[in-house]
């Protein structure tokens, strides 16, 4: 069997010399999506960013089999990691065009950007309506569609979503979960989401870990974390 | 009325110089909340340069160039080794560190070239243009080079992918590396378009105010004035402010204070402006959901 599209083994992070993290493994497989849950504070934000190289971090990292621990950010992105980051990371000075171009800035393949922004314009329609507008004038929602596709328009292999369920109406939530779960069929984009709302990570999720104060406290395939009475108990309040 | 339109149309001339300078200031005090105190004596050094090529021998505008591209040079070159290691430092350290680059510039100048005035060619000599009998030739030819420079850097942000990249490192320097933007680069890149820029200021305005080592303090502070005029996040209120910078000044000196004097009327501007409206006439309010 070929190499999973990111093997962790051991992971530690530190925000200046507070460690955050105590050796975490898991993996996520190539086309796979793998739910991380957990509390406030627990290290789920820290993970994300300690996998993108914004924080310092110790431990084995392999996308696909080429280890990525010692990489910058700029050049892990340049491999094919994209971040949605918590807060959406929008330039919110900039236009939803200018935003999208951005996520296509590494790339050269001019018509195989044309064709991805059409794409995501097929995802997200009321972008492509909203394309000259300023991005920090769009709604919680349009915001987070617009840092998906911004995501998207770097041809990734990995895509890493930090709650992007945070602050929207269920109705969008939904809305973008559905269409989240069309991508990661149709273009078998392998996935890595953090959410605090469990149930929805979990239908989109084959594989789960909960993790606690920085370390994983349960992993699994994700039927088998959902039916888990404690994880019932404490994230799906059933 | 003809000498009122001749003091307003020179005004203009270095009204230009003072825009593109209020454009550098405006790039870098973008990219890292900071004003560049030595923007003006790396412009005056550059000038000497250029100055150094054409004693030699060379052709104005061959000398233009190597100049212009040697201080691009020089502006990535010391982000890099001067700037670059106090990223991360205090605003105050930052500042001293900008005025230690303009103290060594200044005596720089001075040791290799002399404190001596020294006259400056221009390309533009002969006769005024399109008959315009209120401004010397070299005037119209640094309002036009000027405005040749604004609009270069207009659209270099506005339709280059670098230029994008630049104002997204900007303003967002953490989405930017997770699109794969080499913000440190872009930073670089920046005080290096600034430095072209100066030294372009320099070259237009050496022939009206004379080379010597600190041709560019009076520059430096009506620029200033400018881009504080304008607002100091904006590139086009600061260019606008650049130019009006440069007309007050001159009708202010003719007719009210004197030429004397007249540098006060920028401290009186910034002043002013810091006082009853901090963010510049064009300065943004930004709208922003969160």
């Amino acid at each position: 069997m070929s190499a999973p599209m990111l093997e962790v083994r051991g992971l530690k992070a530190y925000y200046g010399s507070a460690q955050a993290l105590f050796g975490l493994d898991f993996a996520v497989e190539k086309g796979g999506v793998t739910a991380l849950l957990g509390a406030n504070g627990a290290g789920k934000t820290t993970t994300l960013r300690a996998l993108s190289g914004l924080i310092r971090r110790e431990g084995d990292i392999r996308l696909q089999g080429r280890p990525i621990g010692a990489l910058s950010a700029e050049d892990i992105a340049r491999l094919g990691v994209a971040h949605v980051p918590d807060g959406r990371g929008t330039f919110t000075d900039l236009t939803v065009e200018e935003n999208l171009r951005l996520g296509a800035y590494v790339r050269s393949d001019r018509s195989g950007v044309r064709r991805d922004f059409d794409r995501v314009f097929g995802y997200f329609p009321q972008l492509a309506e909203r394309r000259p507008q300023q991005a920090g004038t769009l709604s919680g929602g349009e915001q987070q569609m617009l840092a998906i596709s911004r995501a998207l328009l770097m041809r990734p292999n990995l895509l890493m979503l930090d709650e992007p369920s945070f602050g929207l109406a269920p109705l969008v939530v939904a809305e973008i979960f559905r269409i989240l779960g069309a991508i990661n069929r149709d273009e078998g984009v392998s996935m890595l989401i953090v959410e605090q709302n469990a149930s929805l990570a979990l239908d989109l999720a084959d594989s789960a870990l909960l993790i606690e104060t920085g370390r994983v406290a349960l992993s699994g395939p994700s039927k088998a974390i959902r039916v888990d009475d404690a994880v019932r108990r404490a994230y799906l309040g059933y | 009325m003809n000498e009122f339109l001749h003091q307003l149309a020179s005004g203009l001339a270095l009204g230009g110089v003072y825009a593109i300078m209020a454009l550098a200031l405006v790039m870098i005090y973008q990219a890292t909340q900071l004003v560049n105190f030595a923007q003006g004596e790396m412009a005056m050094f550059s000038t000497y340069f250029a100055w150094k090529l054409m004693d030699m021998g060379w052709p104005y505008w061959r000398a233009f160039a190597a100049t212009v591209l040697i201080s691009f040079a020089g502006g990535v070159v010391i982000e890099r080794l001067v700037v670059r290691p106090f990223a991360k430092a205090p605003v105050l350290a930052s500042v001293i560190v900008f005025i230690g680059l303009a103290l060594i510039f200044n005596a720089l100048a001075g040791w290799l070239y002399g404190y001596s005035v020294t006259s400056f060619d221009t390309p533009f000599s002969g006769r005024p243009w399109f008959g315009n009998v209120y401004m010397s030739a070299h005037e119209s030819g640094a309002v036009a080079v000027s405005l040749c420079v604004l609009a270069l850097v207009y659209a270099f942000f506005r339709f280059t992918p670098l230029g994008l990249a630049m104002r997204a490192a900007a303003q967002n320097p953490v989405s930017s590396r997770l699109v794969g933007i080499r913000v440190g680069w872009m930073l670089a890149i920046g005080w290096g378009l600034a430095a072209a820029i100066g030294a372009i200021a320099g070259m237009m305005a050496a022939p009206i105010v004379y080379l010597d080592p600190n041709m560019m303090a009076g520059i430096l502070l009506y620029s200033f004035a400018g881009a504080v005029l304008g607002g100091i996040d904006s590139p086009f209120g600061a260019a606008l402010g650049g130019f009006a910078v440069g007309v007050l000044e001159n009708l202010v000196g003719a007719y009210a204070v004197g030429a004397e004097v007249k540098l006060s009327v920028a401290l009186a501007i910034i002043v002013g402006v810091l006082v009853w409206r901090p963010s510049g006439l064009f300065g943004r309010r930004l709208v922003a959901r969160v």
